[in-house]
């Protein structure tokens, strides 16, 4: 009996295989899926790519001129030049200083909730970050006009705060009449990156072994020591994938930065100027054009540029991790 | 000089008592082991060890002589890990411990709060169970301690690196190289001594280990134990081990724990032969644990 039970199973064993386990449905779906994915990205980078160059194929524009500083895209008002230069330097100065002000700013958020914050603390300000990232750009660009705009058009500038130091300098740089300004689309951009470049550096803080912390502190370090040569070290490349990832967030941010920036396409010079970005500028024109303009077909370019500076972001992301692992 | 044979060596809740330094000199040969252990380095009294609500180690008094390998063993939750830990109050960084009694380093109670224990730790040096070198090159590593205390004079951070990797017995393997590789990318029983060189750098007066060989391989481990032996000359050492033909074989005294409890220490040779306890023997001929 035992030898027959034996036999059948093997019978069984080299029995064919059923039809769903032959074609494997699932593995067969998620291919679908993966694939389409992969698929749409690769044609909307395309497209994004075959229209941006069309103001140099069709139009016949020269690359030279879209590094020009003159902005006149409409035909009716004269001759028209595409100078691109004002957006993508106002792009990466409003994004240079939003970085700059939030960076320290999460790193020591993120290096507090890490290493010092009690429990309860953790506890209430990690759901306010994700609650915060969860805010639309909107709600930050009408806080922007309603309060901050106003504050910097009016205060600060009396005689008194004029002779200070750093205030006095700013607030008597030019253009500074309305607040809307570089300076501004900069002070909401850096809210709006916060959480991002914080709960990302708290990752990074995270990922840091405790084993190390207190192989440290057993060296008789005092914990300032260890968190400044021990962990920041540990952490560097976590927390330039956090900038990096912020970096991204703040350049393609649109709508809260054209709120308060003033929207002039003029190549930056004081940190008072209204100026105009890529992304704000595309939001601003998209309305005015007509399909198929060389006007249109700037836009086209300029979202090229953005869609340049993301991928350039996600590689840099990538080559920085990828040292990481090989350290 | 009192031979110890015998004398009670049994130190047995209730009553915790400070053992005379004799006890421990009980065999051939214990006039070298008592000229070179005349000073009792560690001394605690009644230290108790709470987790919250939980007693993890309960009224433990004993002494350490300067000089000597102490092995503290016992089975897993005895408590004796918990209790090296407050010999550099590691203890410190473990929310909701608390540690009552007094741990006297050099007759100095170390669980004063006006004590710095940032200084207490740069005396005692401490060695884990996982090895755990920094992501950063052998040299920074054992630099790294020095570094802290602000030596940044060159020279003299190159000399120290090579005498503590030396002392560590892992300088000829890692001398060339010293900083294009990284602490991680050593075996496990190099990443230990790196550790254990690490510790030296700071000139500490006492090491503790902590199961330092647990993770090893038999011959890391081997080495290990060489190392410690050596180590001895400048260093006290306490050590924790679960492995009890370790502790016969490096310690010269040994502390028996169970649950929480110091149920004897004396000499270690006197524990393994002839304890005055019958857990102990139950548990050193390994009819537990």
């Amino acid at each position: 009996m035992a030898q027959m039970a034996t036999a059948d199973r093997l019978t069984g064993l080299r029995a064919r295989p059923g039809l769903l386990e032959r074609i494997d449905v699932p593995r067969r779906v998620m291919f679908v899926a993966a694939a389409s994915m992969i698929a749409i990205v690769a044609l909307l980078m395309g497209f994004i790519a075959w229209q941006g160059i069309q103001l140099f194929v069709k139009d016949g524009v020269s690359v030279g001129q879209i590094l020009s500083t003159t902005w006149q895209p409409d035909p009716e008002n004269g001759a028209t030049n595409y100078g691109l230069l004002p957006f993508i330097t106002a792009t990466v100065l409003v994004t240079a200083v939003a970085l700059l002000i939030s960076t320290p700013l999460s790193v020591g958020l993120a290096l507090f909730l890490s290493e010092v914050a009690p429990q309860w603390a953790r506890a209430i300000v990690q759901p306010a970050l994700e609650i915060f990232v969860g805010i639309p750009s909107v709600v930050w660009g009408w806080l922007g006009i309603t309060t901050l705009v106003p504050f910097l058009a009016h205060t600060f500038h009396d005689p008194i705060s004029l002779s200070l130091p750093i205030v006095g300098q700013v607030f008597s740089m030019p253009g500074f009449f309305f607040g809307y300004s570089w300076l501004a689309g900069s002070l909401v951009l850096s809210i709006m990156v916060l959480p991002t470049i914080t709960s990302v550096s708290y990752d990074a803080f995270r990922a840091v072994p405790q084993e190390l912390r207190t192989g440290s502190l057993a060296l008789g370090t005092t914990r300032w020591q260890m968190i400044r040569h021990l962990l920041l070290p540990a952490a560097l490349s976590g927390v330039l994938t956090a900038v990096v990832l912020g970096m991204t967030r703040a350049a393609g941010e649109a709508l809260a930065v054209q709120m308060v920036i003033g929207n002039a396409p003029i190549m930056p010079e004081a940190i008072t100027q209204p100026l105009t970005t890529l992304t704000s500028q595309i939001t601003l024109d998209m309305g005015n054009t007509t399909f198929g303009s060389p006007w249109q077909d700037a836009l086209w370019t300029m979202s090229l540029v953005l869609l340049i500076i993301s991928v350039t972001s996600v590689v840099l992301v990538r080559v920085i991790n990828k040292r990481r692992l090989g350290a | 000089m009192n031979t110890g044979d015998e004398m009670p060596t049994t130190v047995a809740y209730p009553e915790p008592v400070l053992r005379p330094i004799e006890v421990t000199t009980s065999q051939a040969g214990a006039d070298e082991f008592a000229a070179r252990t005349q000073d009792v380095k560690i001394s605690t009294d009644r230290v108790s060890i709470l987790y919250g609500e939980k007693v993890a180690v309960r009224d433990v008094s004993l002494t350490i002589q300067e000089r000597s390998i102490m092995a503290l063993i016992g089975p897993s939750g005895s408590g004796k890990s918990t209790f090296l830990r407050c010999f550099n109050r590691m203890n410190d960084l473990i929310p909701g411990a608390s540690v009552k009694g007094e741990v006297c380093l050099d007759g100095e109670n170390v669980m004063e709060t006006d004590v710095s224990v940032v200084e207490l730790r740069r005396r005692v040096g401490m060695v884990f169970q996982r090895p755990n070198p920094f992501p950063m090159s052998i040299f920074e590593n054992v630099a790294y301690g020095p570094r802290r205390r602000g030596q940044n004079d060159r020279r003299k951070l190159d000399e120290l690196v090579e005498t503590s990797l030396k002392r560590a017995a892992l300088w000829d393997e890692v001398k060339d190289d010293l900083r294009r590789k990284s602490g991680l990318a050593l075996s496990g029983g190099q990443q230990q001594r790196l550790c254990i060189a690490r510790a030296i750098a700071i000139k500490p007066e006492i090491i503790l280990m902590d199961e330092p060989a647990s993770a090893l391989d038999p011959i890391a481990t081997a080495r290990i134990e060489d190392l410690i032996l050596d180590l001895k000359k400048e260093f006290t050492i306490v050590i924790v081990t679960h492995n009890m033909q370790q502790a016969a074989r490096i310690s010269d005294q040994t502390a028996f724990f169970y649950i929480g409890e110091l149920v004897e220490f004396g000499a270690t040779r006197k524990i393994f032969t002839n304890p005055s306890q019958k857990r102990t023997e139950d548990y050193v001929s390994g009819r537990f644990g």
